[in-house]
């Protein structure tokens, strides 16, 4: 698997990004979590996961398609442009400066990227959050590439993968950010229809309109080691109590204890269970439901 | 649709009225609009929750389940109703109440009044974020009508978690955010104090949601607000309540969900570009709703 990793991890990582291999501040890289330096060649090697404390680092949709050797993945949907429906201004920075801001550092037009690609052949509809693009706040490009991704795996009768993490509301567009939850949650109804199953991997961090919205209630619900994930903020909930939540809440392993996830999953073993879950859930593609068995396309 | 006005009322006087403490609550519209109210208690699960009150009634000789969040009309009241901010039981009362309209083929009327869904420890545990997420997925395809209506504070998640509606009404000083407007004072402002402005440029007020296609219509109120007759805005919302729901019945099941389906499809603002990636002519704006920018 690795062989592979090294072969395609030049289509997609290259070129997008303003960092840049040549750079030597890029030789090194800090871990946020155990605070020791690493090669950044020795992290790319270990899927961005620090060989010291097994932290998994946030990744760009980028690197998550190569981290995954979609096959040929095709992105869709990449001519949807963010608007400023409020004409928002705060601080004296109006939401479409702060737009452009975030385009240009990232690259990408806003935070989700969809497509559709295999994982050992199979097809399938994936969605990825990146965290990087005002911390994946869902607005209405968010809600609207998501809802059509989830169209998409519909009508092409194919499993989905959401990859999430998200800050949670895009604030500057007021109530139409928080119209996203439903106008996903509607469109998942016609995938639960289509029987296909929705794939919700959870990563660092996922909050608010997110984990209150589709990627808690999927088919099934993996989790990376360590991400936060919740609904309110911890700052929120100390505020409200008063005291100092323990490190371990909010965690992806608390969340498996407390029973609102499958799996917690570290990203070496996440393209194996992906395969196996794609295996067991494969149906021929039909339109309409059949009574019948089902006869397996290959 | 439009409301009478005196005077032009600020957002933030409509905050303060939002939350009047002697502004109507759920149970004064469901025990003054209907008949014979049943009050269900309990998710089945785990408790019991008082900021959410649930149940079945006859409202103009048919059956309805009504749900709504509850806060007091004073101190007291107010701590046993946890200040209208139910926890997840509270929210799967209300989903046990969706179920159970859709199995006996009932109309939902659904009252949202909640500064939002609780935010403790507890809450977390038993699965805030899943509970809501339940609920808006049960909402998305309910084979009955659903009307909701916007009665005082409409807050983010917690109150999403009872507003995927056919109708979504807003009364005329009733408030529906993503963030209080203090909390969005402090996150985009960095200073809480300057909620006045931000309850103005987060466009919270029923007029706003009308035009940004989210709400539909507008229930008036009394000119100083809903808190100086109780009676006449009671019977306002009744009326208002009455016309949407005879609306849809006429409709069948599936132009219902159609129709759900269309209406929260299409709530979100982008720009499409036809063109290719690198050119940035020809872009096509798309938004709903009733503005034209
Ligand atoms: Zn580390």
């Amino acid at each position: 698997m690795k062989e592979l990793i090294r072969r395609t991890r030049k289509s997609f990582t290259s070129g997008d990004r303003q960092s840049d291999p040549q750079i030597p501040d890029n030789m090194w890289a800090k871990c946020p979590a155990c605070g020791q330096i690493v090669y950044s060649r020795e992290l790319e090697d270990n899927m961005k996961v620090c060989p010291k404390c097994g932290y998994h680092h946030r990744l760009s949709a980028r690197e998550w398609l190569t981290f995954l050797d979609t096959g040929s993945f095709e992105e869709r949907d990449m001519h949807l442009l963010p608007m400023d429906p409020l004409e928002f201004v705060s601080l004296d920075v109006s939401y479409a400066e702060k737009l452009q801001q975030a385009q240009k550092k990232t690259g990408l037009t806003d935070a989700v990227t969809g497509g559709v690609g295999t994982i050992e052949g199979i097809p399938l509809v994936i969605a990825i959050c990146d965290f990087s693009f005002m911390g994946a706040s869902m607005g209405s490009v968010y809600g609207e590439k998501m809802s059509r991704a989830v169209e998409r795996a519909a009508d092409l009768g194919v499993p989905l993968l959401t990859i999430n993490s998200s800050g949670g509301a895009r604030m500057q567009e007021g109530l139409i950010s928080l119209m996203q939850m439903a106008k996903i949650s509607i469109a998942l109804t016609r995938l639960a229809a289509a029987h296909q199953p929705h794939i919700s991997l959870l990563t660092d961090p996922c909050y608010g309109g997110v984990t209150a919205s589709y990627a808690s209630i999927a088919d099934i619900i993996l989790a990376e080691p360590g991400a936060n994930i919740g609904f309110a903020g911890k700052r929120v909930i100390e505020q409200t109590i008063r005291q100092k939540l323990p490190p371990e809440f909010q965690t992806a392993e608390f969340m498996l204890e407390h029973g609102m996830i499958d799996m917690v999953i570290t990203r070496s073993e996440l393209r194996a269970v992906l395969s196996r879950l794609l295996r067991l859930y494969r149906r021929a593609p039909q339109p309409a439901p059949v009574q019948h068995t089902a006869v397996m396309a290959s | 649709m439009d409301a009478p006005q005196q005077h032009e009322i600020t957002p933030w006087e409509r905050v303060q009225r939002a939350r009047h403490p002697n502004r109507p609550r759920t149970l004064d519209y469901v025990r003054a609009m209907t008949d014979d109210f049943v009050e269900m208690h309990g998710d089945r699960r785990f408790g019991d929750d008082l900021a959410l009150v649930a149940g079945v009634a006859s409202f103009n000789g048919q059956t309805v389940v009504v749900i709504g969040h509850q806060k007091g009309q004073d101190t007291r009241e107010n701590v046993r109703r946890n200040f209208g901010m139910p926890h997840p039981e509270g929210y799967r009362k209300a989903l046990r109440m969706f179920e159970h309209a859709e199995q006996f083929g009932f109309p939902v009327l659904c009252f949202i009044d909640t500064p939002g869904a609780n935010p403790n420890k507890d809450s977390e545990e038993r699965g805030q974020a899943n509970a809501i997420a339940e609920n808006i997925l049960k909402m998305a395809g309910l084979k009955t009508p659903i009307v909701a209506c916007v009665i005082g504070e409409g807050g983010s998640g917690g109150a999403l978690a009872i507003g995927v509606a056919d109708r979504l009404l807003m009364m005329e000083n009733a408030i529906y955010s993503v963030a209080s407007p203090e909390a969005s004072a402090s996150i985009l402002w960095r200073d809480s104090a300057k909620a006045p402005d931000a309850a103005k440029a987060m466009r919270i007020t029923a007029r706003d949601l009308v035009e940004l296609g989210i709400a539909d219509d507008i229930v008036p109120e009394p000119a100083e607000g809903a808190h100086t007759d109780n009676v006449a805005t009671i019977a306002n919302v009744r009326q208002y309540l009455q016309k949407h729901l005879d609306e849809l019945r006429k409709l069948d099941t599936d132009t219902l969900l159609a129709q759900r389906y269309n209406k929260y499809r299409t709530i979100g603002r982008y720009q499409e570009k036809t063109q290719s990636i690198f050119q940035h002519e020809h872009t096509e704006p798309y938004h709903n709703g009733n503005t034209n920018n």
